[in-house]
């Protein structure tokens, strides 16, 4: 299990592993912002959690159908699924994997671009809080349409259509924690609903996506 | 006899090209008088006037557009556990009726809006549980377009509804957490706290009869269809192997 | 027995593709698996992997009993011949994988990303992986494909020392190995008849009958 996660990191960190893309990607949508909305800082700073989250899981979306059609392409996931690994835990660790590529470092320059869009100074802490808490959902629930669309030759566009509806719960959580941060609410509960997802989700979705690998290999 | 009976093939062609003229049948008369009662002979409502009217078919499809979920899930769940053919088959029949039911409370909303509220559209905690259900209905159709072993988009869309079934609930109070609406509380309800009188109330059990009606013919004539389509696509396989 | 099977039935897009299949591997054997392109020896393969259900019958494997190779080596291009083959060993809990790098002349290319490897070079890698896995009965699709002939050669002398450690091969391939001692079992006896109409697979046959 280590030996995989520590393969996947690996993986995308050389080249051409898509490591920064989902970065630079969200750094550039939240550039765009401004240009669409205007540069009025009141505005901005208003946008500035609900954009964050929806830049956020748009790169987290970018990255998805690496978790598994790579390894479907090359062979890999016919040995791991053969291998004495449970496949509920080659898909949590994957999907770990991929938070940890992407998710994390999302996490972590959410501030920076929070600066951009001109965030108030109580909303960093909660903003990075939420999506702390929150990305590791969007990884795992991610994990479970890249498993349903691991099968096809073009699934990247119908991975979007069946992941974006599951992520709706947790982008309203989140981007509502990160929102009353920002205005100086008490943004406790939906903090917890975040982590609640985000405990669901790993508990769960392993399994539903380990069948549906097995489902797609047979 | 057991229900699972009707899971054979042939017992469902034969039961359903029993049953499909007499529920066709119910479900036109009941439709017909449900909505011709509702339009023309109700009184206008005191303060939304002509325009409550719409509520004969708003809230029947409304209904229909959550109950369809509710059966593709339990016929997802039979496929998993039991492996009746039948069973995943009328998931799938049922998915498009469902998102066109979905769509008609959803046009019919914004119609009955307008005039209410002054907007067509609000992101009213109702109104948006509707937009994303219908993601839902999107999602797990293009699924079984997408995949084209049977068996396999089958499995895939049995699960992609169970997973669907437990965040389309989550979204649903994630949305009411989210905004609190200008959508009125239940039209009906069995406990009779608030709802609409009985003048309006008679036809639109009427109609919502009429809708579940038209919904299990709907359904039955389509799972009809894929049946004789899966027996198609198995016919010609065979010849190409010959 | 490293592997038997009672009258397994394999199917694929939902047509019956061999029938009626009793077989038993013991230690030291290894049988060679022959018969006309799509006759069904990769689903065969991949049923007894475990890959995909039988449509009848049961397979029989010890836990912990078979590695399977298909026609993909299940290579990443940007990691290295080190460091493909050790995660392959830690992923079945071995350590070792000096063995197999020499099994497979693979000495000189250890450091070389797989990418850069000729097709040989990766499917000479691809088998070291069977070597790492530490398993008994190998479950191999094709796995002289791209090989030399001073490669076969060496692919052959390592099912040897693997049948000789107690180990079993199943392989599906149209080249002699020259392994005297390999058996041969042809599939097309297998293969079903025309079933009449409204039997075999199809679900929805009877609703017509």
């Amino acid at each position: 299990m280590l030996a995989l996660l520590l393969r996947d990191i690996r993986l995308a960190t050389r080249a051409g592993g898509g490591f920064g893309l989902s970065l630079a990607f969200f750094l550039i949508v939240t550039v765009l912002v401004p240009f669409g909305v205007g540069p009025e800082g009141g505005t901005l700073a208003r946008i500035a959690p609900g954009i964050l989250w929806v830049g956020a899981l748009l790169s987290c979306l970018l990255s998805l159908d690496r978790i598994f059609a790579l390894d479907r392409e090359d062979g890999s996931l016919d040995l791991l699924a053969t291998a004495p690994i449970p496949l509920e835990g080659v898909v949590a660790v994957k999907a770990l994997a991929h938070w940890l590529t992407t998710g994390l470092p999302l996490t972590l320059a959410a501030p920076v671009l929070g600066v951009l869009l001109n965030l108030p100074q109580t909303g960093f802490t909660w903003l990075t809080f939420s999506l702390f808490l929150g990305t590791p959902a969007l990884s795992m629930i991610g994990a479970f349409g890249a498993a349903l669309t691991v099968g096809l030759k073009r699934g990247g566009l119908l991975l979007s259509l069946l992941v974006l509806p599951l992520y709706i719960p947790t982008l309203i959580f989140g981007a509502e924690a990160a929102k009353r941060g920002a205005e100086g609410l008490a943004s406790g509960t939906p903090l917890l609903m975040l982590a609640g997802i985000t405990a669901g989700s790993i508990a769960i979705l392993p399994f539903a996506a380990a069948a549906a690998i097995r489902v797609n290999l047979r | 006899m057991s229900i699972w009976e009707y899971a054979n093939p042939k017992k469902f062609m034969q039961t359903s090209s029993w049953a499909l003229p007499w529920v066709t049948g119910l479900a036109v008369v009941a439709l017909l008088t449900g909505l011709v009662w509702g339009f023309f002979f109700t009184p206008d409502d005191f303060r939304q006037g002509s325009t409550v009217k719409i509520i004969y078919i708003h809230v029947p499809s409304a209904m229909m557009a959550i109950n369809a979920w509710a059966m593709m899930l339990v016929t997802s769940l039979v496929w998993l556990i039991r492996r009746h053919h039948v069973s995943v088959l009328a998931a799938k029949a049922a998915a498009p009726i469902g998102m066109t039911m979905t769509l008609i409370a959803l046009f019919t909303g914004a119609i009955w809006g307008q005039p209410m509220w002054g907007t067509w559209w609000a992101w009213d905690p109702r109104l948006t549980s509707f937009l994303i259900l219908f993601l839902f209905y999107l999602g797990y159709i293009a699924l079984w377009e997408a995949v084209d072993d049977p068996d396999t988009a089958a499995d895939l869309t049995s699960v992609l509804c169970l997973v669907g079934s437990v965040f389309a609930l989550l979204s649903r109070y994630a949305v009411l957490f989210w905004n609190q609406g200008l959508h009125q509380g239940a039209s009906l309800s069995l406990d009779k706290e608030e709802h609409v009188s009985d003048v309006f109330a008679r036809p639109l059990w009427l109609t919502m009869a009429g809708f579940v009606l038209l919904f299990v013919a709907l359904v039955l004539l389509r799972t009809r269809t894929e049946i004789r389509a899966r027996r198609l696509r198995a016919l010609e396989a065979r010849e190409r192997m010959a | 027995m490293l592997l038997t099977t009672e009258r397994l039935a394999i199917a694929r897009g939902g047509l019956r593709i061999l029938e009626g299949l009793s077989l038993a591997v013991a230690p030291g054997q290894a049988l060679v698996l022959r018969g006309p392109n799509g006759i069904g020896k990769t689903t065969l393969l991949r049923t007894l992997a475990g890959l995909q259900p039988p449509a009848l019958g049961a397979v029989t494997l010890p836990p912990e009993g078979a590695a399977y190779a298909g026609h993909a080596d299940g290579l990443k291009a940007t990691l290295t011949v080190t460091e493909n083959l050790r995660f392959w060993a830690a992923v079945y809990g071995q350590t070792d994988i000096g063995a197999a790098i020499a099994a497979m002349n693979l000495a000189g290319l250890t450091d070389r990303p797989a990418q850069n490897l000729s097709a040989g070079q990766k499917r000479r890698l691809g088998l070291a992986r069977l070597l790492v896995t530490g398993r008994r009965l190998w479950l191999l699709d094709e796995p002289t494909v791209s090989l030399d002939a001073a490669s076969v050669a060496l692919f052959a002398e390592a099912v040897r020392t693997h049948l000789a450690a107690g180990g079993a091969a199943l392989m599906a391939t149209h080249i002699d190995l020259g392994l005297a001692e390999a058996e041969v079992l042809d599939l097309a006896p297998y293969r079903p008849g025309t079933p009449a109409a409204g039997q075999g697979d199809d679900p929805f046959g009877e609703a017509f009958a």
